[in-house]
C-alpha cells in the first residue's frame, strides 16, 4: 500500500549579520533565543508528525537564515525529532543550507550523522569587494576553506549560490567568479539575479537604478539590463561547456543532481514547511506559519494555533501555477500530467495562450511536452504572466 | 414658524485664491457654534475629497449659521462658499445669484489680485454689496493699511473701516460677523406670492433623487407642494425641504421668500432640472421665470473614454449625473478607432477639465483615458462652409481646406516687476502679442498680451507660476478668431495612426511639438518583444523619429522556498499593468501615455 509522497521544509530564521540586499525573514540574535526557538520548532514537528502517517518523505530542506549557524546539538535535536516522527525514505535528499565562516569540522560531522546529504553553500561572489558590498560576513578564502572541509567530511552533493547583476558587476568581473567555482566542480551551481526588494538596505541606495535598468535605461551603478543579459547568456554557455545542465532558470546541476526538492516545488508536490513563517502545501491548500517569533513561540505549546492563514487552492489557481511553476523547468510540462491533474485537456484551457507564445516564439511543444524557448526563459516573467485568467 | 426677513443675510466669501476664503468660513462656523469643535476639521465647506487634497474650492457649499448679534438679535446667515480659480467664474456668478452681499476677502501682504477685481466685478454685476475684509494680517509681510488704500484705489470700494483680521488664528472675526449684520441687506420678497426660487445647484441622492438647492425669491414651499421647474417643464410633488446645516441637510416645514435651502421631490431623471431654472408652484404659479444664467461655453475640449470598454454606460450615466450641478460640462458621444466608445467633452479650461477627470475617477470609481485637449478651430472650406472643429481627427481634407482661424483670448497678468522680463519672455514663446504694460504701483505691473488660447491650455498657468515664483496671476477672456497657419500633426505608432493621439497645431512648432511627443512616448510605452518605431508626421510627411527597443530579459529568478505568493502577485502585477493598456493593432499602449500629450511644455 504506498503512501503520500510529502517534502519537508525547516526554516531556521537566524543569520550572524543580515546582508544588504536580504528580504527573506531573517534575523540576528542571541543563543538563548535560539534555543528557545529550537525547542518550540521540535514541539510543532513533535505536533504534525502524528498527523502526517499516510506520507512518505522524499526530501528534506533546512533553509534560512543561515541553519549552519547553530549550534550542533540543536541541529543535532531537529533531526532526531523529524526521523522520531516522520517516514523519511532512505533515500531521501536532505539538504541544509549553510554560510561560510559558520562551519567547522564538527559540525559537519554532526551533520553526516544526521543523514544530510547535500549541502547549498551560499557564496554568491568570488569577488571580495563584491561580498563586501553585498555585506557578506565571509570571503572567498573562508568559503574555499568551508567548500574543502565539506569535501573532507565526505559530502558529495554540493550546490554554490552565486549571484549575478550585482552593484558595479560586469560581465567579465562575474565570468571570474563562475570561472572559480566552476573550477571546484560542485554538483550543482545556483545563479541568482540580485532583485532590489522593498525594505531592504539596498532598495533605499539602488531603487532608482533598478527603475532605470527595468525600462532598459543606462544605470550609475547596477548593469543595464543588456549587461545582465549578457550575463545570463554568458552563464548559460560557460556552464553548458563545464558539463552542467540547466534544469531550471537559475539551477545547473550534473546529470542526476538537479534539486528534487525544487523540483517538487515546481510540479506542486505536497510539502510541509515547519518554522517561522514556514509555508506549506498540502492538498492543495496553502498553509503559512506566524511569522512573529514570540507569536510563534507561545503557538507552539499546543500547535493548533501555528498558522496564520490557510487558503484552498481553487481549481483555476491550481491551474495557474501549475503552469507558471511547471515552466520555470526547462523540461516544461507534460500534456499527459496536466490532463491527469484536471481532467481536461490542456488546450481546452490555454489554446489562445499557447498559440500566442508560440507564435512569439516563447515556447515549443515537442514530444508531449510544452516548455519555454531560450528567448522564453530570458522572457520568463513576460510568458508565465499570460497563464493567469 | 415664521422667520423675519430682516433677520436673515445670504452672503458669499469671494477672494483670489488662497487668499483664505474657506478658512474664513471655517472661522464664522466655529465662532457662531454651529459645529462643536470636534465636528471641526479644517476647511469644513471643502468636503469633496479632492478639494482638501488641492487645498482648493471646486463647488459652491450653502450652511446656515446662527448668530447672535450685539443688538441681542438672533440673525440667519446664508454662507455660501465659492471656488477661486478663474475656471470656476461660471460656479462663483451662480452662487451670487443666492446671495444678497458678499465679504471680500484680500490677503494683507498680496493685496489686490487678478481673481479679487474679477470677483468684484461678478458680484456687482449681480447687485450685491460688497465688503472688504483684509486677511493674514498675522503675516511678518502683512501690510494691512497700504491693502486698504490699494483696494480704494483699484477696486473703488470703501475700505477704510474693512476688519482686518486673521481666519487662521481668529483674530478679529468678530467684526466680520457684526459687518455682516450692518452692512449686507436682507432680502426682500413676498412669501404669500406665488412661488418663484431659482435652482443655483443640484446633486443627486440615490435615496432621495435630485437635490434642487435654490433661492427662494418670492412665495412659500412645504412637503406636499405640487412644483414645477418653468424651462423643462417637469412637475413633482415636493417629498422634504429644509437648509443646509455643515455638510449635512436639515428638513424644516417650509421655506419661505427670502431664505436659502434645498428642495427633494423624487425627480429621478436628472434631465429635468437645470441649474439657472426657476421652480415655481403648478396651482399658482409666477408670471414669468427669473434671468437664470448665462449660457457658458466650453473653451477647451477633449475625448474621455472609459479604460474598460465595458464601463461605456457607466461612463454615460456618471457624466449625466456631474451635469447637474455642474451646467458647464459639455459632452456628447464619440468614436475613435484607437479607444472605442467615448465622449467629446468640453470644459470652461484646463483645471476644470482635471477636476473633472478626477470626479469621475474617484467619485464614480471609473478608469478613463483622456486625449489631449484642444480648442474649437474654425474651418473655412473650399466650398464656402465653415466649420468648428472640436476633435482633430474630423480636421477635411487639405485640399478642401481654404483657411483655418483659432481662438485668441486677452491676457492680463499681475506681476511683481522682478518677473516681467521672464512673463513676457514666456508670453513671446507662446506665440503672444504684445497689448501693453502698466505698473499699477512701484513693483507691480499688469502685463497685456493676446494669445492664441490653444497655447495656454496645457500647462501656462504653471510655466506662468513656475517662473515668477508664483507672484503672478493670470486671468483671461476669449478674444475672437484670428487666421492662423495649423495643420494636423499625426502619431504613427508600430506604422500606425492612432487617432487618440492626434492634434492640431500651429505649423512652426509641430517639428518641436511632434519631437518632444515622440520621446515623452517612448518613456511612456513599455518594451515589447519586438522594436516599435514612434513617428511624427504632417500631411503625412514624418517630421519625427523615436524607438522603443525590443526586450531582452524579464525573469524573476529568486525561489523563496516554497512561498509562491510572491511569485503570483508580480505575474498578476504585470498582468494587472496589461489591463491597464489598450492595443493598438500589436502595440499595447498604457493610459497614460494618451496624456503624455499634455506634459509637452515641461521644462
Amino acid at each position: 500500500m504506498g503512501k503520500k509522497n510529502l517534502e519537508l521544509y525547516i526554516h531556521i530564521p537566524f543569520c550572524v549579520k543580515k546582508c544588504g540586499y536580504c528580504d527573506f525573514l531573517s534575523f540576528t540574535c542571541d543563543e538563548r533565543t535560539q534555543q528557545d526557538y529550537v525547542k518550540a520548532l521540535i514541539r510543532e514537528i513533535n505536533y504534525y508528525g502524528p498527523m502526517m502517517k499516510d506520507y512518505e518523505v522524499s526530501t528534506v530542506f533546512v533553509g534560512g537564515g543561515t541553519p549552519s549557524w547553530l549550534l550542533e546539538e540543536s541541529m543535532q535535536d531537529i533531526f532526531t525529532a523529524l526521523f522520531g516522527n516522520f517516514d523519511i525514505r532512505s533515500d531521501a535528499e536532505i539538504t541544509m543550507e549553510c554560510n561560510p565562516g559558520t562551519l567547522t569540522a564538527r559540525k559537519l560531522l554532526v551533520y553526516r550523522n544526521c543523514k544530510i546529504n547535500r549541502l547549498s553553500i551560499g557564496l554568491q561572489s568570488a569577488n571580495d569587494d563584491e561580498l563586501k558590498i553585498l555585506g557578506r560576513i565571509h570571503t572567498y578564502d573562508q568559503f574555499l576553506k568551508t567548500y574543502e572541509m565539506a569535501r573532507v567530511a565526505g559530502f558529495s552533493n554540493i550546490n554554490v549560490d552565486l549571484m549575478s547583476g550585482l552593484p558595479y558587476q560586469t560581465t567579465e568581473k562575474f565570468v571570474h567568479s563562475l570561472k572559480k567555482v566552476i573550477s571546484l566542480k560542485p554538483e550543482h551551481i545556483s545563479v541568482y539575479s540580485l532583485m532590489i526588494e522593498k525594505g531592504t538596505p539596498f532598495y533605499d541606495e539602488y531603487k532608482f537604478d533598478a527603475v532605470k535598468q527595468e525600462a532598459g535605461m543606462p544605470t550609475e551603478v547596477l548593469p543595464t539590463e543588456d549587461e545582465n543579459y549578457r550575463i545570463y547568456k554568458e552563464t548559460q554557455y560557460r556552464l553548458k561547456q563545464a558539463g552542467y545542465e540547466q534544469y531550471e532558470i537559475s539551477n545547473y546541476a550534473h546529470k542526476g543532481k538537479a534539486c528534487r526538492h525544487n523540483i517538487g516545488y515546481w510540479t506542486r508536490e505536497s510539502y510541509l514547511g515547519m518554522g517561522l513563517g514556514a509555508s506549506s502545501l498540502i492538498e492543495n491548500v496553502r498553509f503559512e506559519n506566524r511569522k512573529d517569533l514570540y507569536e510563534y513561540m507561545d503557538a507552539s505549546w499546543d500547535g493548533t494555533n501555528l498558522r496564520s492563514s490557510a487558503d484552498p487552492v481553487s481549481r483555476k489557481a491550481q491551474m495557474e501555477e501549475y503552469m507558471f511553476l511547471g515552466l520555470r523547468m526547462s523540461q516544461g510540462i507534460s500534456r499527459a500530467d496536466f490532463e491527469k491533474c484536471f481532467g481536461v485537456a490542456i488546450e481546452a484551457i490555454y489554446r489562445d495562450v499557447l498559440e500566442e507564445l508560440k507564435e512569439e516564439e516563447l515556447l515549443y511543444m515537442q514530444e508531449g511536452r510544452i516548455a519555454l524557448t531560450d528567448k522564453g526563459m530570458d522572457l520568463s516573467n513576460y510568458a508565465m504572466s499570460k497563464f493567469l485568467f | 414658524m415664521a422667520i423675519d426677513q430682516s433677520k436673515i443675510r445670504n452672503f458669499c466669501i469671494i477672494a483670489h485664491i488662497d487668499h483664505g476664503k474657506s478658512t474664513l468660513a471655517d472661522r464664522i462656523i466655529e465662532k457662531t457654534g454651529t459645529l462643536t469643535s470636534r465636528e471641526m476639521q479644517a476647511q469644513v465647506l471643502d468636503n469633496m475629497e479632492l478639494e482638501r487634497e488641492r487645498g482648493i474650492t471646486i463647488k459652491s457649499q450653502a450652511v446656515r449659521i446662527i448668530y447672535k448679534a450685539k443688538d441681542g438679535e438672533e440673525y440667519i446667515f446664508n454662507l455660501i462658499d465659492t471656488p477661486g480659480h478663474v475656471d470656476f467664474n461660471y460656479e462663483v456668478s451662480r452662487s451670487l445669484a443666492a446671495c444678497d452681499g458678499a465679504i471680500l476677502v484680500v490677503d494683507a501682504a498680496q493685496g489686490v489680485e487678478a481673481q479679487t477685481l474679477a470677483n468684484v466685478y461678478l458680484a456687482l454685476d449681480h447687485d450685491l454689496d460688497v465688503f472688504p475684509v483684509i486677511n493674514k494680517i498675522d503675516l511678518p509681510s502683512a501690510r494691512p493699511d497700504e491693502v486698504a488704500q490699494e483696494i480704494e484705489d483699484v477696486i473703488g470700494i470703501e475700505a477704510m473701516d474693512a476688519p482686518r483680521i486673521s481666519a487662521k488664528t481668529g483674530l478679529n472675526i468678530e467684526e466680520v460677523l457684526e459687518q455682516i449684520v450692518t452692512k449686507i441687506p436682507a432680502p426682500t420678497g413676498d412669501p404669500k406670492a406665488p412661488l418663484k426660487a431659482l435652482i443655483f445647484d443640484a446633486v443627486y441622492d440615490s435615496y432621495k433623487g435630485v437635490i434642487v438647492f435654490c433661492r427662494f425669491k418670492e412665495g412659500t414651499v412645504r412637503v406636499g407642494t405640487k412644483i414645477k421647474m418653468m424651462a423643462t417643464g417637469a412637475e413633482a410633488l415636493v417629498t422634504e425641504v429644509g437648509y443646509f446645516g455643515a455638510g449635512q441637510f436639515i428638513p424644516c416645514d417650509e421655506m419661505s421668500a427670502g431664505m436659502v435651502g434645498y428642495i427633494a421631490a423624487s425627480i429621478k431623471n436628472v434631465r429635468d432640472t437645470r441649474i439657472g431654472d426657476t421652480v415655481t408652484e403648478v396651482d399658482n404659479p409666477c408670471a414669468e421665470a427669473l434671468p437664470g444664467y448665462k449660457k457658458v461655453n466650453p473653451m477647451v475640449y477633449c475625448g474621455v473614454y472609459p479604460a474598460d470598454s465595458a464601463k461605456y454606460p457607466d461612463l454615460r450615466d456618471a457624466l449625466e449625473k456631474l451635469q447637474i450641478n455642474d451646467a458647464s460640462l459639455h459632452y456628447e458621444p464619440e468614436t475613435s478607432m484607437a479607444l472605442g466608445f467615448g465622449f467629446r467633452c468640453g470644459f470652461l479650461g484646463l483645471l476644470h477639465l482635471e477636476i473633472i477627470q478626477e470626479r469621475l475617477e474617484r467619485e464614480f470609481d471609473l478608469d478613463l483615458v483622456t486625449t489631449a485637449p484642444g480648442v474649437v478651430y474654425k474651418v473655412h472650406k473650399t466650398n464656402g462652409e465653415v466649420i468648428e472643429l472640436t476633435n482633430p481627427s474630423n480636421l477635411p481634407d487639405p485640399s478642401e481646406i481654404e483657411y483655418m482661424e483659432e481662438p485668441f483670448v486677452a491676457a492680463e497678468i499681475m506681476v511683481t516687476s522682478e518677473y516681467v522680463g521672464a512673463i513676457m519672455k514666456l508670453c513671446q514663446e507662446r506665440r503672444g502679442i504684445y497689448v501693453s504694460m502698466e505698473y499699477i504701483e512701484e513693483t507691480r505691473a499688469v502685463i497685456k498680451y493676446d494669445l492664441p488660447l490653444n497655447e495656454i491650455i496645457y500647462d501656462f498657468f504653471d510655466a506662468l507660476k513656475s517662473r515668477s515664483r508664483g507672484y503672478a496671476s493670470f486671468d483671461y477672456e476669449l478674444k475672437g478668431y484670428v487666421r492662423s497657419e495649423l495643420v494636423k500633426l499625426d502619431i504613427l505608432i508600430n506604422r500606425e495612426t492612432v487617432d487618440a493621439l492626434s492634434f492640431i497645431v500651429f505649423k512652426d512648432s509641430a517639428y518641436e511639438r511632434g519631437r518632444r511627443l515622440c520621446e515623452r512616448l517612448k518613456e511612456e510605452i513599455p518594451r515589447h518583444l519586438f522594436e516599435i518605431p514612434i513617428q511624427a508626421s504632417v500631411g503625412g510627411k514624418v517630421i519625427a523619429r523615436e524607438t522603443v527597443k525590443a526586450m531582452r530579459k524579464d525573469v524573476l529568478a529568486k525561489c523563496y522556498g516554497g512561498d509562491i505568493s510572491r511569485k503570483r502577485k508580480l505575474l498578476e502585477k504585470q498582468k494587472e499593468g496589461k489591463k491597464r493598456m489598450r492595443q493598438i493593432g500589436n502595440v499595447e499602449i498604457p493610459q497614460e501615455a494618451f496624456m503624455s500629450v499634455l506634459k509637452l511644455d515641461e521644462e
